[in-house]
Order: structure tokens, then C-alpha cells, then sequence
């Protein structure tokens, strides 16, 4: 167990390390932040103190090697713009994109699978023709076009919900949370259930698929067999079933929506990490970007790992072996 | 009877708790900017949302009125007392948020300060450069050396935010924005902010000018226009800028808001590559093959280019209207402005004998670059001079690129012509004639934003007096005919001046400004 986790480790570094090459190169090639950030006022001298304030005046593996320098010893860099620890704007906006992405997940789990439920156990009912109809939707619809015509049917025309932007925060741990406030969760609901719209649409067709499937396994038979009751079949012997899949694709997704919430972060205004990188990339932000991506790498690593772990402990066939 | 009494009685507690909050709501004020406010450190960071942020919670000796014209800030009034000495008396019994009182020895400070601001991506430095020597004569006096005369010194310092010397001595960029030394002389004091998303204010009880009308100022960040757009029609917010230009139109029937609107000073022009002389990968004849001259460094060809653009055709369909067809710098009614230098009206004819006669009676092909994210519809108003330019025979290969990439091909020379844009902060012609079409210069610092490497030493020799003529009607008249030597050479083609369109409430007045600025002290409630 413990040389499985290390190798993991150690597959995580790597892939960090190739990554923030990547970037670099990449942002490189782009163009100098330079000319993005500077004062059109600014002449030639002017430049030329800006570009070696920000360091961009040395070579680029040069840049490179002392960037890998900092950052063994914890420090990823300053914004160019914001002139703060990169690392720390980050994770001053994270509260916000994490409430964003769990209360979508959990939106997805509490609507997506009791739906997902009925329509495997009654497929030929109009109730579950309907509610297949409206998961394509859910995955065909584009998420700026639904979260654009939420914001105009619930902000704008009936008045019910504030249209963008994040609700009052309290402090919690030294972080701002506003989930806590009813003015939090009236600015969280739209969002939250545009992010989660495409994954309720997941959830359901999952479980509908893993019951159905399910329903016919030779255990399920035994079970009835035995005289169990239809719910003890259902939500114990079934249910642990279906899990499995349901577990990793969400968790998995649990990942990519912290990282891409993107398009609903600049929708609904929702100033969360998702719209700090983009507008970080539109003014070649290096630093920021670098560690954005390094962080989003190292909690895809430990998403993977947790889902992994996670089965061994549903499934007692799997075990994590190092084979 | 009694029923009625107790309607009666409900009605008017129901109007009483209904007018209560609507009266302390007067009070506050929520305005959604549209580009992002990225310190509080009013001297690290020169853009124009800092700018106005630096406005409200700092200001400066001098600033500038709803037109552009500078008036007095910080100080009362200045004068040059010798040709290389300025002098400024300081405005008496100023005080910083923290009640320091303002004087003299803050202005060295403040004047001292930005090149030392570390890690600056845009100095100030560039505004307090000419300061060469300071003198202290009084608490409210301050006399500025400067390197011979140097007539902008005033115009400079007005983007010179002022700091507390005792407070900010050493003070970093992060302790502005955490707010422990977000202390200024300014008509709003910090209440909080939290980058990208929104900055909370609330009103400077013992400012020296005319008090607002806000006691708290919810100062929100939200750069989606569709996001701003929807904030404002569902009313979470009081007032919003930069007014998508498609969405003018409607906004105008919708009775939930309001436009304030003001001619501005952004100037949105295109630019000729001038560097080149011989063979271009980017002009070619019809063919494809490369011209062995630059066709436009014959001022024919340029003259031609530039009466085939129909300007009233690009304002009315691109632009909606919202932007003013210009054939100079700067929006009449400003310092340096020729007011009888007008866009000339299109003629295609004209157009092809300026070419025959250049010696390209079929045209030729020529590439024209631009940004699609930076300015407004610039995507759309490249296809647009693309079209025109085609129907006089220069067919035109538009390439619209996002700004990162635009910018680099711009330095990079990779254009025949390209589309970009200047907003003149001080409303004064020397600053586009200095930075965008003197002759490139490092040691005067001249041509800093020169794309084409435009050069005509007519101009510049017009400039170099104007930038050293003290006497104000002297200096307008040079720069007047700077401007119409570069204008008449067509070292630029002007197209459009933008308009700035503000949406805000019906209860509430604002005072639109020129230079784009969104300022809480510009809006007030409507009087009754």
C-alpha cells in the first residue's frame, strides 16, 4: 500500500514538472505580458524597466530554472499584475469555486439519482420516457446559452433570484464561505444548478443503466428468492452495485468542474478561480496560469487516488496491489 | 368601521416599512465596472480602472473635469515661476482618512515614490519622470524643477495619485490592498475589497470637496457584458459601463433604465506599414507576387486607402451610432483639436485615379490585422475598411487575431495595415502626436505605440516645440498644426471616436465623462 502511494507520488511530480514546461513554453511563444500590461503611454525606456522588473529579460530556461528554484521551496511566483504570491491569490478564490462545484455535485447526486432510480426500475412509464427526454437535453444544451436564459427567466424577468455574483460571505477557518448566508445561497442556486445541469444528466443515465443491468443478475434473483423485501433488494443489494460507476465518473467530474467551471464563473460573474484563470491568461499572467495548472494537476492526482481508494472500499474484489 | 380603521392602520404601517429601507437605500449606491480594478496601490499599476479607483479613494494636485479640461485637485493652483520651475500651491486644511493633514512634504513623497514601486508591470515613473529637483518653500507651497520648460508637468501629475508620507513609507502594494494603508485624501474611505469581485466603500465625511451623495459605494467588478447587461435589468445593481453597443438600442425603449452618454477619447485608427521600403510578405500585386516597393509609402496610395473608407457607414451599422466619425485626434472642444479638419466623403472615383496615378491602376493585395477583443465591434470594423478597401481594386485579406496575439505581430511588423486604437487620458493632442505617430525615438521617448514606424520630421519639429512652449495659445496652435501635417501626410486614417454609454436607474443622474471613468462622486439621485 504505502509503494503504491509513492509511485503514485511520484507519477504526480513528474507530470507537474512536465506541465509547467508546457506552460511556459507555451505562454512564451504567446507573447511578452509585457506589451499586454504595460501603459500605451509608456516609451521605450519605460518598457525596458518593466521587463526586467518582472524578470522577463533573462533567457527563457533561465526563467525556467529559477521559477523550478522557487518552487521547491514553495513559491510558485507573483502575479504580474496583481504583484501578490500567486499561490495566494489562488487560494483566496478557491472557497468560491469550491462551493460552486460540491453544491453542483451534490445537486447532481440528489436529483440525479433517485431519477435515475425510477427510470430503471419502471423504463417503459411516461414519467421515465420524460425524464431520458431531459437528459439529453441536459448534455446537449451549451452551459453559457442555459446559464444566459436562467439569468433572464429568474433574475430578469420574474425577479426571484440576484442575477450574478457572489452572495455575503462569513468567515469560516479563515476563509470566506457563502453557503452559510441566505443571501449566499440565493446568489449560489443559478449557478450552481447550471454547473450541475450537464452532471444530473450523467448521474441518472448511469443509474438507470446500472440498475437495469443489475436488476437481472442472478443475486438479485437469490435475494428476492430469499424473501427480502422489494426496498432491502433495491437500496441495499442493488445500490452498492450501481455505485461503482457512479462513484468514479463523479468524482472524476467533481475534478473537471473545479477546474473548467469556467464558462459558468464568467456567466454569472461568480469570481472564483475558474474566472481569475481566464482573465489571467487574456493578460499573459505567467505566474498565476503556472500554478493554476500545477494545482489543478495535483488535485486531479488526488481525485484519482480517492477514487481508487474509495473502490477497494465499495468493491471488496478490487485491491490495490503492486503488481 | 373598525376594519377599516385597522386597513387603513395596515396600509400605512406596510407604507411606512416600505419607505423606511427605500430611504436608506437612497443612501447606497451598487456600480458594476466592467474592467478589472487590479490594485488599490494607486502608483504600481497604470490603467485606467486603477485610475479611477485612485480617484475616489486617493486624487491628486490636479485632475480632470467631465470634458478632459484639467482643474484644480489636491492643489489650488500652479503657475510656472521660472522656464524650468513650477510652481503649486497646495489646497489648505486637506486631510488624509486618517486625519494627517496634507502638505507639501506628501507631495515630495508622493512625487518620489512610483519609481520605487517594486515590480511594477506599468510605472507611474513615466508622469513624475520630468521632475528633476524639488523645494519645499512652505507647508503649502512646493516648487518642481524640470529639465528646461516643460508645459505638461501639470497633465502629468494629474494621473500622480497623492500618499501620506507617514503612513506610506515603505508601505508595499499588498497593504494597499489589504486595506492597511488604503488611506487617502479622497471623498470615499475603504471599507473592503476583494480582487476581481467587488471593492466596498463608504463616503469621506471630512472631504474637502463637494460631499457625495453615497454614504456606501459597492464598487463591483463584472467583465462579462452579458453578465453586466443582466445585473442592471434585474436591478441587482444601480448602474453599470461600457454598454455593449448591440444592446444600446434596446436599452433605449426599456423604461427599467436609463443612458447617460458622452463623446469620449478613444480614437480607433488605422496604421500603414511605413518601415519597410522595399518587398513585403504582406502587400503583394494581384498576383501574389511580392511589389518591389512598399506601395504605401507613396502618399498617393495612403490618400486613396484612406477616402475609400465611408466613416458614416461604419458609425451607423458597426457601431450603432454610439461613436463619431473623426478625421484627427481628439473630439472637438479639446486642447489641440483643428476644427476644420473633417473626415472626407468617401469617393471610390477619387480613390482609383489617387492609385492609376500612384502607378496601381488595378490595385494590389494587401494584408490588414486587428484585434477582435480589445476594442469595440474591432473585428467587425476591419471587415468593414476590408470591403471597402476591396471595391477600389486594393484587395484586402483581414486577419482579426485576439489582442495577445494582435500585439506581437503589431511589434513584430506583420501587418501591411492594422486597426488599433488610443484613448488620450489628458485630452491634450501632444499625447498622440508623442507616442503614436512621432518618429520612434528611445532617448526623446517619442513613438513608444508608433506600429508603422511612421515618421515625418515636419511633425516632429512642430511637437518638439510644442512640448517646450509655456504660453498655452502658442502650444495649442502647434500641436494644431502638427496635427494637420501628420492628418494631411495621412500618417494615420482616423476613423471613429468612441462614445462612452453608461446604463443606470431612472431615479439617478450621472455626469458621463470623456476619459471612460467610473466614479461614485459623478452619480446622484434625481432631485424630486
Amino acid at each position: 500500500m504505502s509503494l503504491y502511494l509513492a509511485r503514485r507520488l511520484l507519477q504526480a511530480a513528474l507530470v507537474m514538472l512536465a506541465m509547467s514546461l508546457i506552460v511556459f513554453v507555451g505562454v512564451y511563444a504567446i507573447c511578452d505580458p509585457v506589451e499586454i500590461l504595460i501603459s500605451p503611454d509608456a516609451d521605450q525606456m519605460e518598457r525596458e524597466r518593466a521587463i526586467k522588473a518582472l524578470g522577463l529579460d533573462l533567457p527563457l530556461w533561465m526563467q525556467y530554472l529559477s521559477f523550478l528554484g522557487n518552487a521547491l521551496r514553495g513559491d510558485l511566483g507573483r502575479s504580474f499584475v496583481f504583484n501578490e504570491p500567486a499561490l495566494q491569490l489562488i487560494l483566496q478564490r478557491m472557497p468560491a469555486t469550491l462551493e460552486l462545484a460540491l453544491g453542483a455535485t451534490i445537486m447532481a447526486l440528489v436529483i440525479g439519482i433517485p431519477l435515475g432510480l425510477y427510470a430503471g426500475l419502471k423504463p417503459k412509464s411516461f414519467l421515465s420516457k420524460t425524464i431520458m427526454t431531459g437528459s439529453i437535453l441536459g448534455f446537449s444544451l451549451p452551459t453559457f446559452w442555459v446559464g444566459l436564459m436562467m439569468i433572464m427567466v429568474f433574475a430578469v424577468q420574474l425577479g426571484w433570484l440576484p442575477s450574478t455574483g457572489r452572495g455575503q460571505t462569513v468567515e469560516v477557518l479563515g476563509l470566506r464561505w457563502s453557503f452559510l448566508t441566505r443571501d449566499g445561497l440565493a446568489h449560489l442556486a443559478m449557478p450552481a444548478l447550471n454547473l450541475a445541469l450537464f452532471k444530473i444528466s450523467l448521474v441518472i443515465r448511469l443509474t438507470r443503466a446500472g440498475v437495469r443491468e443489475t436488476m437481472l443478475m442472478d443475486f438479485v434473483k437469490f435475494a428476492r428468492a430469499k424473501g427480502l423485501t422489494n426496498q432491502r433488494v433495491i437500496f441495499v443489494h442493488v445500490f452498492k452495485n450501481i455505485m461503482i460507476p457512479v462513484v468514479t465518473v463523479v468524482g472524476l467530474e467533481l475534478g473537471s468542474t473545479i477546474a473548467f467551471s469556467v464558462v459558468t464563473e464568467s456567466v454569472f460573474a461568480w469570481p472564483g478561480m475558474g474566472k481569475l484563470i481566464i482573465d489571467s491568461i487574456n493578460v499573459l499572467d505567467r505566474p498565476v496560469i503556472v500554478a493554476y495548472l500545477m494545482i489543478i494537476v495535483m488535485m486531479f492526482i488526488t481525485i484519482n487516488l480517492l477514487v481508487d481508494l474509495s473502490y477497494s472500499a465499495l468493491d471488496p474484489r478490487v485491491r490495490l496491489e503492486n503488481k | 368601521m373598525k376594519i377599516c380603521n385597522r386597513a387603513a392602520l395596515l396600509a400605512a404601517v406596510s407604507a411606512l416599512a416600505v419607505g423606511l429601507p427605500a430611504a436608506g437605500q437612497a443612501q447606497n449606491i451598487t456600480i458594476a465596472v466592467g474592467a478589472q480594478v487590479t490594485s488599490l496601490d494607486p502608483q504600481y499599476h497604470a490603467l485606467s480602472p486603477n485610475y479611477a479607483v485612485a480617484e475616489m479613494l486617493f486624487g491628486a494636485l490636479a485632475s480632470y473635469d467631465a470634458d478632459g479640461r484639467i482643474e484644480p485637485g489636491l492643489a489650488e493652483s500652479w503657475k510656472p515661476v521660472a522656464p524650468d520651475t513650477w510652481e503649486f500651491k497646495l489646497r489648505p486644511g486637506v486631510k488624509f482618512h486618517n486625519g494627517n493633514a496634507f502638505t507639501a512634504e506628501d507631495v515630495a513623497f508622493s512625487i518620489a515614490r512610483p519609481p520605487t514601486v517594486p515590480n511594477s508591470p506599468s510605472s507611474y515613473a513615466i508622469y513624475t519622470r520630468a521632475v528633476k529637483g524639488v523645494e519645499i518653500v512652505d507647508p503649502l507651497t512646493i516648487r518642481l524643477k524640470t529639465d528646461g520648460p516643460y508645459p505638461l508637468l501639470p497633465t502629468d501629475l494629474a494621473q500622480v495619485a497623492m500618499l501620506d508620507k507617514e503612513t506610506h513609507e515603505g508601505a508595499a502594494t499588498e497593504d494597499f490592498n489589504s486595506g492597511k494603508v488604503a488611506i487617502g485624501a479622497g471623498p470615499f474611505r475603504y471599507v473592503s475589497f476583494r480582487s476581481g469581485d467587488r471593492l466596498e466603500l463608504e463616503r469621506n465625511e471630512d472631504y474637502w470637496g463637494p460631499k457625495p451623495a453615497w454614504k456606501h459605494v459597492s464598487y463591483r467588478i463584472i467583465t462579462n457584458n452579458g453578465a453586466r447587461m443582466a445585473a442592471i435589468l434585474a436591478g441587482d445593481v444601480d448602474m453599470i459601463d461600457q454598454v455593449p453597443t448591440n444592446d444600446i438600442a434596446r436599452l433605449r425603449r426599456e423604461s427599467r433604465v436609463k443612458l447617460s452618454e458622452k463623446d469620449g477619447l478613444r480614437i480607433i485608427f488605422l496604421g500603414t506599414d511605413q518601415s519597410r521600403d522595399g518587398e513585403s510578405p504582406y502587400l503583394s500585386d494581384n498576383d501574389g507576387k511580392p511589389l518591389p516597393r512598399n506601395p504605401l509609402r507613396d502618399l498617393r496610395v495612403r490618400q486613396a486607402l484612406n477616402i475609400a473608407i465611408d466613416r458614416d457607414a461604419i458609425v451607423q451599422r458597426v457601431m450603432e451610432g454610439s461613436a463619431l466619425p473623426s478625421a484627427q485626434f481628439l473630439p472637438p472642444g479639446t486642447f489641440g483639436y483643428v476644427p476644420d479638419l473633417k473626415p472626407a466623403k468617401p469617393d471610390v472615383n477619387v480613390a482609383k485615379k489617387l492609385l492609376a496615378d500612384a502607378g496601381y491602376p488595378n490595385g494590389f493585395r494587401i494584408t490588414l490585422a486587428g484585434p477582435n477583443d480589445r476594442y469595440l465591434n474591432d473585428a467587425r470594423i476591419i471587415q468593414a475598411v476590408g470591403q471597402m478597401w476591396s471595391r477600389i481594386g486594393v484587395t484586402t485579406n483581414v486577419e482579426a487575431a485576439p489582442w495577445t496575439n494582435f500585439v506581437t505581430r503589431r511589434t513584430k511588423q506583420e501587418f501591411g495595415a492594422f486597426l488599433s486604437g488610443w484613448g488620450t487620458s489628458s485630452a491634450e493632442a501632444s499625447s498622440p502626436l508623442r507616442s503614436l505617430t512621432a518618429t520612434p525615438s528611445r532617448e526623446k521617448g517619442w513613438g513608444g505605440s508608433n506600429g508603422g514606424r511612421y515618421s515625418n520630421p515636419e511633425a516632429d519639429a512642430k511637437l518638439e516645440a510644442a512640448l517646450t512652449e509655456l504660453d498655452d495659445a502658442k502650444r495649442e496652435v502647434l500641436l494644431q498644426e502638427a496635427t494637420r501635417i501628420t492628418m494631411e501626410d495621412v500618417g494615420i486614417m482616423p476613423i471613429h471616436i468612441q462614445k462612452n454609454v453608461w446604463a443606470m436607474k431612472p431615479n439617478l443622474v450621472h455626469d458621463a465623462r470623456a476619459d471612460e471613468l467610473t466614479r461614485a462622486q459623478d452619480v446622484r439621485p434625481a432631485a424630486k
